[in-house]
């Protein structure tokens, strides 16, 4: 049952790609570190190169860990929504099959948080 | 007001009340009945007998206001004495305050709207007895949303951030939680608005609200919330009588309103338990004097009394609310997870936040003994350490919103709190997330409708966020500073830590003004 109502029921999805002005939302998470409460959204256009989001961006999100400076990148795995994923690093968003509101997470072998806690 | 029968007998209340309400209504003849009343048949309700409803409170008017003044003239009186004493000096520590804060801006502005979804589904009612509970019950709500206006105004004389409540509910990012479940009642038809807030809310949840809002204010000295909540207890016990009645006379009327009423019952059970871990957050770390946990409240109010509640309502083929393990699992991890978001998002928010003191510590692993040394309390240590230092955690990127309810995607997977819960769902060529299980079920049952969701940091994305006029492309433009100004939120005074802030300041300077010489 998608729509009880009594007329026509037909409205816009909010966060539609066109709403956010050419760029796209991207969903990052970093597994076994909740100290980061949530994922975080970026805002950023298809053709960003993944590489500058390893290299501009988290690092202003996820700076403030201690463990953000150990990770080895080249051994990371990452995820996307939920499967395995092998991003090219010299290829954009969009190339890497990362379209609006796409959620990634990344998984640091051996960096396990504060005390090993996932925090 | 005596009215007489024909014996030249009084009437008794009962009869007075069938007379002075059901006694005035009349069936429609010049316009088509479903014309008069639009809503009632759309959601798939079906009631054949209107009169079969009992009314749970027999009121007539003359009767409301006299308990109803009576109640007020006790309720003015402790507050004005209140305020008059400098009450607010006696609370036991000022960090208090932030507890009220919240309350303020996430449950005083859903009474008014609680006012408001009561007229709707007492318009749209055709029975009269219903009609009447329910503009009852909007009187109540009304009255509510006032009296804690009046009641807390009295801190916004003092302190910080109690200044716009009903201008935040609009548009400060962790307020589009409650508002949210709110404007889904609302614009809900008149049966599900009743299940949702008329049952799910009012019958099943809300001790787990009021109990330790009044019980948190009795217990650090808060004279003003106290009396409100205690003036309040006998609408709730009305509402809560209204909330049993509707959904029993749903469920006695049709078979076919079995499956609705359950949809109903597992969304709106689920929805409430979301916002709920905002009490959750305050029970566990905003009270300097603690009542009783989040989790033993969960125990008492919801699986012992909830779990008699169902029992009862199984002879008519309803059966205890979905997710149910997974609420019992993250009883030992919401309250949690909250404080830890509103910890580090501290920099955004209305209230003020701080690292707990060692005893608090103590007191939450000695409650948590299964949870919080083991996952939380080393995250909280390297916190505090670091705000010692100088380098105190503001988290300043935004995040990932669940679609449905709304929160950031806080929490964890069923069984691994160690593990953040991903859900999504593709819809219409669009992906849509979830925090739960829960929250993508509701959204998969009406996505027509949650497509819709404002949600906050996605909305600040697309530059819908700050003042009029703003200009997001002119060098050195600071997103933070406007997205605060377009909330109202007083930078350097209504937000960041505790520790060095105004209210900290000037409670301790007024205080030892009240109790010492200097
Ligand atoms: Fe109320
Ligand atoms: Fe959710």
């Amino acid at each position: 049952m998608a729509v009880a109502a009594i007329k026509e029921y037909r409205f816009e999805s909010a966060d539609r790609l066109e709403n956010f002005h050419g760029n796209q939302l991207l969903f990052v998470g970093w597994e076994d570190h909740l100290m980061f409460c949530a994922p975080f959204a970026f805002l950023l256009p298809p053709d960003f190169p993944f590489q500058a989001l390893i290299e501009d961006v988290l690092p202003g999100a996820y700076g403030y860990h201690p463990d953000f400076a150990e990770i080895d990148w080249a051994k990371v795995e990452w995820l996307r929504s939920g499967q395995p994923f092998q991003p090219q690093l010299d290829k954009s968003l969009a190339d890497n099959g990362l379209g609006h509101k796409a959620v990634i997470r990344f998984r640091t072998p051996g960096l396990t948080g504060i005390g090993g806690t996932c925090s | 007001m005596d009215m007489k029968t024909s014996s030249g007998k009084k009437l008794g209340l009962k009869e007075k009340y069938r007379h002075m309400t059901r006694g005035l209504d009349w069936e429609t003849t010049y316009q088509k009945r479903e014309d008069v009343f639009p809503y009632v048949a759309y959601e798939g309700i079906k009631i054949h007998d209107w009169d079969k409803w009992e009314d749970p409170f027999r009121l007539t008017m003359d009767s409301y206001w006299k308990y109803q003044a009576e109640k007020e003239r006790k309720l003015y009186a402790i507050i004005d004495a209140y305020a008059q004493n400098n009450g607010h000096l006696n609370v036991t520590d000022a960090r208090y305050l932030n507890a009220i804060k919240l309350f303020l801006t996430g449950i005083s502005p859903l009474e008014y709207m609680a006012h408001r979804g009561f007229t709707h589904a007492g318009r749209a009612f055709p029975g009269s007895g219903p009609r009447v509970a329910c503009l009852m019950q909007a009187l109540d709500e009304l009255r509510h949303a006032q009296t804690q206006i009046h009641s807390l105004s009295n801190y916004n004389k003092y302190y910080n951030g109690f200044h716009d409540p009903a201008h935040m509910l609009q548009r400060v990012w962790y307020l589009s939680v409650p508002r949210s479940f709110f404007d889904d009642a609302v614009t809900a038809g008149p049966f599900e608005f009743m299940v949702a807030i008329g049952f799910s809310f009012e019958y099943v949840l809300t001790n787990l609200l009021f109990v330790p809002f009044v019980s948190g204010a009795a217990y650090n000295g808060d004279m003003g919330t106290m009396t409100f909540g205690f003036s309040a207890q006998s609408d709730e016990a009305r509402h809560m009588t209204l909330g049993l009645e509707i959904i029993k006379f749903i469920l006695e009327q049709d078979p076919d309103n079995v499956p609705i009423v359950q949809r109903w019952i597992d969304k709106w059970t689920w929805r409430g338990y979301r916002v709920l871990t905002l009490v959750g957050m305050m029970m566990d770390y905003m009270l300097p004097k603690r009542i009783m946990s989040w989790k033993e409240a969960w125990e008492v109010y919801f699986e012992q009394n909830g779990g008699a509640l169902f029992k009862d309502l199984s002879r008519y083929g309803i059966r205890p609310p979905k997710w149910l393990d997974q609420i019992s699992f993250d009883k030992d991890h919401i309250s949690h997870q909250a404080w830890a978001t509103f910890y580090q998002y501290g920099a955004i928010a209305d209230f003020h936040t701080w690292s707990p003191t060692e005893d608090e510590l103590d007191w939450l692993s000695s409650k948590y003994p299964d949870s919080f040394d083991k996952y939380y309390r080393p995250r909280l240590d390297y916190w505090r350490e670091q705000a010692e230092q100088g380098n105190r955690f503001y988290n300043k990127t935004l995040p990932q919103l669940c679609q449905t309810c709304q929160i950031p995607m806080v929490f964890t997977e069923p069984g691994d709190p160690t593990k953040i819960c991903y859900r999504e769902v593709d819809y219409q060529g669009e992906k849509f997330h979830f925090c739960s299980d829960g929250c993508k079920e509701i959204f998969e049952n009406e996505p027509e409708k949650f497509k819709q969701s404002w949600l906050p940091a996605n909305q600040i994305y697309q530059g819908n966020c700050f003042p009029d006029g703003t200009d997001p492309t002119v060098e050195g433009f600071d997103p933070v500073s406007k997205v605060l100004e377009y909330y109202n939120i007083q930078a350097g005074r209504d937000n960041l830590d505790f520790d060095g802030s105004e209210d900290q300041k000037n409670f301790a300077k007024w205080r030892g003004m009240a109790t010492s010489n200097e």
